[in-house]
């Protein structure tokens, strides 16, 4: 299976890099793109959908960005290789729900990811680490303009991109920053800044995308509204808010040095010290002390981790992850288990005797 | 504490339930609170949520007895505000009138000022131009309270728009 390829890489917005990546994990573009009266893929049938996966991948054929990426037919994959994608965030769970007639490309490094019927007949996503959302519509905007040379796109010039949800019509973009975000959740002002968050008209939700709770203290920024402002608008007043964002946290992450530095190091090192000595361990567990180590990393506390591997194993403990480096199928028990040995191994810890 | 609706596994999940202002405490396992939640989801999720931005409430007799249907695709704008989701490119002409308002609703605005497909025409492109640069002093227009200005400009601006209409 190709897909096994991709268990030992990372992603290249996992590389804790760019600008702020000490508060800001990573940054995303995602387009929405349909073609001109062809059926949305709500209402298209088998066959509909099948041209329109024809169509899409040979406009794909000539654009650099696409040269050295991965095709995948999502009715081919099991359900271990479907979960393992969304734990990758390169597509998502309504993607994998219908599998017919849908497609996933996945370029180098995981850049780029465009799912082909899923909502709309192309979303394409573009990751970047750290707050750098201008780089991401840089990519994702010359790739649009690759693909609209060859592909009649729906479009009205007073509506700008028709997608099947009003919510996305107009630009149809959504920049969405991933922020780590412990000190506020710590000294209890999460829930003012979320308020604030979506009195703004943006979204936030948690680190494993649409609908699911915020866990390890990650929040997912993201504008609501795709009509009425420019691409770059767009972009610049998500900039804006985030900027503020980090602000927030960098001072209540010197609040809690200076209330009680012993007591946050304690926490730290209690949770790094956990993460290097269990042998069984929950995810849930696992990302709340996960969350306690990347501070410490942050804030130099603790000096010998890398934030790449506190980045990466956020996303390797999670389930399908780790069934593909088992090669089989475990159990949730047997999961607990393997997930304190990855841990361990990643961060150094107490190897199996 | 039992599950209430199972009566077999333990409760954790404890919910509360506002129906016509009576409000009901419900314990539930996990189990059954997934079964739950996911009827909750059907019963109030984003089509719902569009489908009463997309109810005027005030609907004449006229439009009643005219049936929206999108010749290309077959949805109705009763599907529309059924599912939130429209069928294909073609229905945004069909249900023009209604999506304009909607628009507006969701996104505080209905005029795109985003990006052009590289393979429109440059006149069509010129068009475009014209008509965000229109608006932008239109608005500068209603800022500097020059209404005349700003009537003169909203005549123009909506020749332009008719005139952009569609593709």
């Amino acid at each position: 299976m190709i897909l096994d390829d991709l268990i030992y890489k990372t992603g290249q917005w996992l590389k804790g890099s760019g600008d702020h990546s000490d508060i800001v994990m990573s940054s995303r573009i995602r387009l929405a793109r349909n073609i001109s009266k062809k059926p949305f893929p709500n209402k298209a049938r088998k066959k509909d959908l099948q041209d329109i996966l024809a169509l899409v991948q040979s406009a794909l054929k000539d654009i650099p960005y696409f040269k050295k990426s991965m095709s995948i037919k999502i009715h081919e994959l099991d359900n271990v290789d479907k979960q393992f994608l969304i734990e990758r965030h390169l597509m998502s769970h309504e993607h994998a729900a219908n599998p017919e007639g849908k497609g996933l490309i996945i370029s180098e490094e995981e850049i780029l990811s465009l799912m082909i019927n899923e909502e709309d007949h192309l979303r394409l996503q573009v990751m970047e680490s750290g707050l750098n959302l201008a780089e991401a519509w840089k990519i994702a905007n010359s790739i649009d303009d690759a693909l609209s040379a060859k592909l009649d796109f729906a479009y009205f010039i007073n509506w700008g991109y028709l997608t099947a949800c009003p919510t996305n019509t107009g630009t149809a973009l959504r920049g969405s920053v991933m922020m780590h975000l412990p000190a506020l959740v710590m000294t209890k002002q999460i829930n003012k800044v979320l308020t604030a968050v979506a009195k703004l008209s943006f979204a936030s939700r948690g680190f494993y995308g649409e609908g699911t709770q915020a866990s390890g203290n990650f929040y997912q920024i993201s504008n609501q509204v795709s009509m009425g402002h420019s691409e770059v608008e767009i972009i610049e007043n998500i900039n804006g808010l985030i900027r503020q964002l980090i602000e927030q946290e960098e001072q209540a992450r010197q609040a809690l040095i200076l209330q009680n530095k012993a007591m946050l190091e304690d926490k730290i090192f209690r949770s790094l010290g956990v993460l290097r000595s269990a042998h069984i361990i929950s995810s849930q567990e696992t990302v709340e002390l996960l969350s306690m180590v990347r501070l410490g990393v942050d804030l130099k506390i603790i000096k010998e981790v890398d934030r790449n591997a506190v980045n990466e194993l956020f996303i390797m403990i999670q389930p399908a992850h780790l069934q593909k480096i088992e090669g089989k199928k475990l159990s949730a028990a047997e999961r607990d288990t393997k997930r304190a040995s990855v841990i361990r191994e990643k961060l150094g810890g107490a190897q199996n005797v | 504490m039992l599950c209430d609706i199972c009566g077999k596994k333990k409760a954790t999940v404890h919910l509360t339930e506002i129906v016509d202002e009576q409000m009901s405490e419900m314990h539930l396992c996990e189990e059954c609170a997934r079964q739950k939640s996911v009827q909750m989801e059907q019963q109030f999720g984003l089509a719902d949520l569009l489908a009463g931005l997309a109810d005027f409430g005030k609907t004449s007799p006229e439009s009643q007895k005219v049936k929206l249907l999108c010749e290309n695709c077959g949805t109705s704008y009763d599907d529309f505000r059924k599912f939130g989701r429209l069928g294909c490119s073609e229905c945004y002409n069909t249900f023009k009138a209604h999506l304009g308002t909607l628009l507006k609703k969701i996104h505080g605005s209905n005029q795109h000022f985003g990006k052009t497909p590289v393979s429109m025409l440059e006149s069509q492109k010129q068009t475009i131009e014209t008509l965000h640069d229109l608006r932008n002093q239109l608005q500068k227009a209603i800022e500097a309270e020059d209404f005349e200005k700003a009537a003169q400009l909203r005549d123009k601006v909506r020749e332009f728009e008719k005139r952009g209409e569609n593709k």
